[in-house]
């Protein structure tokens, strides 16, 4: 990615009929910039790099996300992700002719749709000459779908890229043994009758046992969730403070619900259901009653439970990025600018869930903030136990230290300013389209509270990825 | 249980307690417990469960000496004693060890059985109290966990284990020529069932943690942590003892069952095992195999199933006592002092004694992807050594590459590694036909064709591409290595490195060093050895080295025996009759009989009359007639693919009959020819020493018995003069000698042993 900005970067200087294009326009941008008087008082710099396009979030919607096995379950992903994209078309009036590009992330996928992207595309009514492809990259698959869009429009390709994530969890692809899949294969294959009965004579009753998609991690074989007990139990996360920091989540989540700050959802009729207009996994409980619960995958002495964990979860959803002049030229009030993102990995064993430890100094360092500069803080909440894992070594100088190659630690970031209107523990967590929530919600909290940066960081299964937002450097945003 | 009580409430009187500890000066005063400080073993308090802590000073291990002994009993009175405890639990603070086992140093100053039978009985009644302890006792396992340190677990109410590589169990004392003397014999039965302790208790085997859960031999796995607030070997030690103070809370709560659920096949099993009749069946069967494998050469197995007999049959009283009195028997034994002679060399050929080399080698370079090509590259990439494998044609070089992921492969299969960690270990190695990268290569080691015009091409070749550092090491079994070197331009880093087929099962390396061998090449040629998880020998150059030039006479004897008539199964039954794991006949087929025709021309030239005794021809005929052994599929047996069964070879008797030389009725007895083939084996590895191949008589020894098949239970050929006589090898030399001249002579520091009875190699 970096690769193509630095490409781009030395091809602007050369002066190519877009490339100058693009300079003057740059030019005005700014001049608005400088124009614009300090409406909002604690703008403290623009994180836009010279030469480099600026890249908004015009806005962007999810549908409600279920619990796998409630509402959706009868749907296929491409029916969410559509939902998505036609709450995207309705939310914006984006004229569909305009779209360069749709990308999608997701995990699971299901193997009649695998360009789960074009297939939600076509069906929701975008232009058949509008291409778009799906990427996954476990739990953080939208960001790459996101940062995809940044890279196309960044490096000129593109002005207009829509970035979404899908998962279907109420579902997922079982498959006949290898074993029964080899006979069916050469059944196809074979000629004579002769040839059929024999390989039908190979046939034996445990070639029907069924294969199921892999919970495990391929490299490792251990679970996410034993995972993240382990890691837990390595920074000393007890079980209370997993449970407090659940409740936390699911309390906050209530709130912001009930205040209506979860703006980017988007009511879903579901075909021969009711229209679903919220969020049905967020369940405040008392401390008691999670207590109660025994451990989920280390038994019986582990601390991870169903309470602190986030759950399988149903849902889509579907953001609209496009090149600043271009939003302004079309009338948008972006919410807010992308800006440095980082993605990195670790030891899939022992480090499969610190992604955000890692990503954030580095994203910090890349735009020359430190953590008070953040106004607002997005992590994806794999598990409570993750999260107090990650703030334990973001705030380990032993830790930046041994293995992050860092003189002193970053530091955790402040809870005031974490995750303030819920996280994936109590809104839900389908793999693939959790990342754009994380910035539609730190997106609309600087909206909100007005304030400037925003950090949003997730972990995938040995990888993070951390990306920095900023609002009112956005000339020609609206008030939020 | 009235003992216990007894001994703890003489505990209870504070002073008392202080004059009993013996090295105990300060005492250490925490908010939480008053700590008394003593030397191996220390506890604290949290809540109302004492945590015991085994930490012997300056020790990688923990082990059971007297001391540690004494300061656990002090300790456990204590806890028995002080009424604010109600449950304990016993860890170690060594992250790669539990309790390694009995201090064998403790064991081998015992003179008389009845010494070692005392050792054991004060092993016995420890554990006794610790397994009527009314407060349950949670053994907290991390790291090695063997013999006295199994024992000493599985005396206690329960077992907490770390799931990882480095944690396993085992009794292992029958490696030793011993018995598991604390009360194993007795509990394991009990606790896994017979057939799997017997199987522990015969084989001596480590069993991982996950596979001791399974069997019952623990009650619970812990997961090792990653990096977290502390490096994670610390942390996982401290999440541990976490874990196992619950466990004991929840014992003393009566909270956590003791019961374990067994599954169907465990409870059938176990009710079988009620009918006296299907005891005495297993018993018998379990003998029998014995007793096939052993040849009768080794008394611990037997005694093993003899006292487990006797506990299961008669009760633990005379269980016990029988244990702790077989065990005494067998401490004495000549087999058990050859084990553990053959143990401690082990332990010393484990040791650079040639200094930190002074460059790290990464890269390392093999030459020729033969079987042993591939197998030196094998054990080098999954100890994470990038690894250049080269050949000069591509099906050399995919049959080498094979030969190493299947070997890898094997490996998960039996579930020692998983198949993502074999792709990882598998792409350390590079498989090429040119130079490409050698000149990045820390070592070159060429492993082509035993030939010394070749070995002075591919050195000329690899010298013209290596960096100055790199060490080029040649592993030849026979050809001197000053030899080899003559054509370098730097024969400072020119070494030998023999390693022994299969090269990933063989625990030996024989390291030659030449007199221009620099010190650093040598270092740097163990290094590279110990990383790969070898046992080092490193000898003096000449003709044959150490190893093969030991083999070659007995081989010649071997011939020898077979001109005069000996059938070769009949010659394999002998030899193996008297220890050696292979018979001498299938040892020629597994060796090659071209690669045997070879050295035994070359010595013959080198060492002239004493090398005598069969002919060359014999093996001549045999290479003729492409009976190159095994990998011909003929030999002097007949092998098929897939079939173990080997016939003999009937085209071998034309080749025997137009070879036939009279038999010596006199020297011809099965006792004569098995003498006739160890004495000459004997006479030339002392010869070794005494012309300095050979630095010590240990190394001789692990040589021998790791790399040739020399008997395990005569320790080695030195160990077997000193325990045997060398009076009487001598005076059997002296006899063949007679017989057939001068091959027989015994050389002159064998002489010596034996006018002075006082002279011994292992003093």
């Amino acid at each position: 990615m970096t690769s193509i900005l630095t490409y781009t970067f030395k091809n602007l200087s050369a002066t190519s009929k877009w490339a100058l294009r693009s300079s003057v326009r740059h030019l005005s941008c700014s001049s608005q910039l400088q124009a614009a008087p300090a409406a909002q008082t604690k703008s403290k710099k623009t994180l836009a790099k010279p030469n480099l396009r600026n890249i908004v979030v015009v806005d962007g919607v999810r549908i409600p996300f279920l619990l796998s096995g409630t509402s959706y379950k009868d749907l296929m992903p491409h029916d969410l992700a559509r939902a998505a994209l036609s709450g995207l078309l309705h939310r914006t009036n984006v004229p569909k002719d305009v779209v360069d590009y749709i990308i999608f992330g997701t995990v699971i996928q299901e193997v009649k749709t695998s360009n789960v992207a074009r297939e939600a595309a076509l069906g929701a009514g975008f232009s058949d000459k509008t291409p778009a492809h799906t990427v996954t990259m476990a739990c953080i698959s939208s960001n790459q779908a996101m940062t995809t869009a940044v890279g196309l429009i960044a490096s000129g390709q593109c002005d207009v890229v829509v970035a979404g994530g899908v998962e279907l969890m109420s579902d997922v692809p079982i498959r006949h043994s290898r074993q029964m899949r080899k006979m069916m294969l050469d059944l196809n294959k074979a000629k004579t009758l002769g040839q059929r009965l024999s390989l039908l004579s190979k046939f034996r009753l445990n070639f029907l046992s069924p294969e199921l998609p892999a919970v495990a991690e391929f490299s490792t074989s251990e679970t996410m969730g034993h995972s993240a007990d382990r890691l837990a139990a390595a920074f000393a996360v007890s079980r209370l403070e997993q449970d407090e920091y659940a409740l936390r989540s699911h309390n906050l989540a209530k709130k912001a619900q009930e205040e209506g700050l979860l703006s980017d959802v988007v009511p879903f009729k579901v075909p021969g259901k009711d229209t679903v207009s919220k969020d049905n996994g967020i369940r405040p409980s008392s401390l008691e009653q999670m207590a109660k619960l025994k451990p989920a995958f280390i038994k019986p002495h582990g601390t991870v439970t169903a309470a602190n964990s986030s759950f399988l979860t149903d849902g889509a959803s579907a953001m609209l990025i496009m090149a600043e002049d271009k939003a302004l030229a079309m009338g948008y009030k972006p919410k807010a600018y992308l800006r440095d993102f980082i993605y990195v990995s670790q030891d899939p064993k022992d480090q499969l869930l610190l992604g955000p430890t890692y990503a954030t100094p580095k994203v910090l360092e890349k735009a020359g903030l430190t953590m008070s500069d953040i106004d607002a803080f997005e992590f994806h909440e794999a598990f409570s136990g993750q999260i107090l894992a990650n703030f334990k070594a973001m705030d380990s100088d032993w830790f930046a230290q041994n293995y992050m190659g860092r003189k002193t630690k970053v530091g955790s970031p402040p809870l005031e300013k974490f995750n303030m209107w819920g996280g994936s523990l109590s809104l839900g967590h389908p793999f693939g389209a959790t990342g754009c929530r994380l910035v539609m919600a730190a997106a609309n909290r600087l909206r909100k509270d007005g304030g400037q940066y925003a950090l949003v960081a997730a972990c995938a299964a040995g990888g993070g990825h951390a990306f920095n937002l900023s609002t009112h450097e956005a000339k020609g945003g609206g008030s939020p | 249980m009235v003992a216990s009580r007894a001994i703890g409430s003489l505990g209870r009187s504070h002073a008392f307690r202080i004059f009993r500890c013996r090295g105990c000066i300060c005492r250490n005063f925490t908010a939480s417990s008053a700590l008394l400080t003593r030397t191996h073993i220390n506890y604290g308090v949290k809540g109302d469960v004492a945590v015991v802590r085994f930490n012997s000073p300056n020790s990688k291990v923990n082990t059971l000496n007297k001391e540690v002994q004494s300061e656990f009993l002090d300790v456990m009175n204590e806890i028995w004693a002080n009424d604010q405890i109600r449950s304990a639990v016993l860890i170690s603070s060594k992250p790669g060890c539990f309790v390694a086992g009995a201090d064998i140093n403790m064991l081998a100053s015992c003179t008389t059985p009845q010494e070692a039978t005392r050792l054991s009985q004060n092993g016995q009644r420890m554990f006794e109290k610790l397994e009527k302890s009314t407060k349950p006792v949670v053994a907290a396992i991390s790291g090695s966990c063997l013999g006295g340190g199994l024992e000493l677990a599985i005396s206690c109410q329960y077992r907490i284990a770390i799931k990882d590589r480095k944690t396993v169990l085992g009794v292992p004392e029958v490696l030793l020529g011993l018995l598991p003397g604390a009360g194993g014999t007795q509990r394991l039965p009990k606790m896994v069932g017979v057939p799997a302790a017997f199987d522990m208790m015969l084989t001596g085997r480590n069993i991982r943690a996950d596979r001791a859960k399974k069997m019952g031999l623990i009650d619970q796995l812990v997961d090792p942590l990653g990096p977290g607030i502390k490096p994670p070997e610390e942390r996982t030690i401290e999440y541990l003892e976490e874990v196992a103070i619950t466990f004991a809370k929840g014992l003393a709560d009566k909270k956590i069952s003791l019961k374990r659920n067994k599954g169907l096949m465990e409870k059938l099993t176990s009710y079988a095992m009620t009918i006296p009749f299907v005891r005495q069946q297993i018993y018998k069967t379990v003998e029998e195999k014995v007793r096939k494998q052993t040849k009768g050469l080794y008394p611990a197995p037997l005694k093993i199933i003899d006292v487990v007999k006797t506990g299961l049959e008669q009760g633990d009283d005379s269980g016990y006592l029988a244990e702790s009195q077989k065990f005494g028997e067998l401490a004495m034994t000549r087999e058990s002092k050859a084990l553990m002679g053959l143990y401690h060399g082990q332990v010393l050929c484990k040791k650079n004694n040639f200094g930190v080399p002074q460059k790290n080698v990464k890269h390392l370079a093999v030459l020729g992807a033969g079987l042993m090509g591939a197998g030196i590259a094998q054990v080098s990439v999954d100890k994470g050594l990038t690894t250049l494998l080269k050949d000069t044609t591509v099906a050399g070089l995919s049959r080498g590459q094979q030969q190493v992921f299947k070997g890898l492969n094997d490996k998960v299969k039996k579930k020692a590694l998983t198949s993502f960690e074999r792709d990882s270990i598998f792409s350390n190695l590079i498989g090429q036909l040119d130079y490409q990268g050698f000149e990045k290569a820390d070592m070159v080691i060429e492993a082509v064709f035993e030939d010394l015009s070749i070995k002075h091409k591919v050195l000329k070749e690899v010298e013209a591409v290596i960096p100055e550092h790199c060490i080029f090491a040649s592993n030849t079994s026979a050809l001197p290595i000053n030899q080899i070197a003559a054509v370098s331009k730097r024969p400072e880093k020119v070494i030998g490195m023999h390693y022994f087929s299969p090269v990933d099962k063989m625990q030996l390396l024989e390291i030659i060093t030449t007199e221009k061998t620099s010190k650093d090449t040598t270092a740097s040629a163990v290094a590279v050895g110990l990383k790969q998880g070898k046992v080092i020998i490193v000898v003096k150059d000449g003709p044959g080295f150490y190893t093969t030039r030991c083999l070659a006479p007995m081989m010649s004897e071997v011939m020898r025996i077979l001109q005069e008539g000996v059938n070769p199964k009949k010659l394999d039954t002998l030899t193996t009759g008297f220890g050696f794991p292979v018979g001498a006949a299938t040892l020629a087929d597994e060796v090659g009989v071209d690669v045997a025709q070879h050295v035994s021309e070359d010595l013959g030239k080198a060492f002239g009359d004493r090398f005598g005794g069969g002919t060359v021809e014999l093996l001549k005929q045999m290479v003729s007639k492409g009976f190159l052994g095994r990998k011909s599929g003929k030999g002097f047996y007949i092998y098929q693919e897939g079939s173990k069964n080997k016939s003999l070879n009937s085209d071998m008797d034309s080749i025997l009959a137009s070879l036939k030389l009279p038999a010596k009725p006199e020297v011809s007895s099965d006792e004569d020819i098995q003498y006739r083939v160890v004495t000459r084996f004997v006479n030339e590895a002392v010869l070794c020493l005494q012309e300095g191949i050979l630095a010590t008589p240990a190394e001789g020894d692990i040589g021998a018995v790791f790399g040739l098949g020399f008997p395990p239970c005569l320790g080695g050929p030195f160990r077997f003069v000193d325990l045997f006589g060398a009076q009487k090898v001598v005076d059997r030399l002296r006899k063949y000698e007679a017989v057939y001249g001068k091959q027989f002579t015994p050389c002159q520091l064998l002489l010596d042993h034996a006018n002075n009875s006082s002279k011994k190699f292992y003093q």
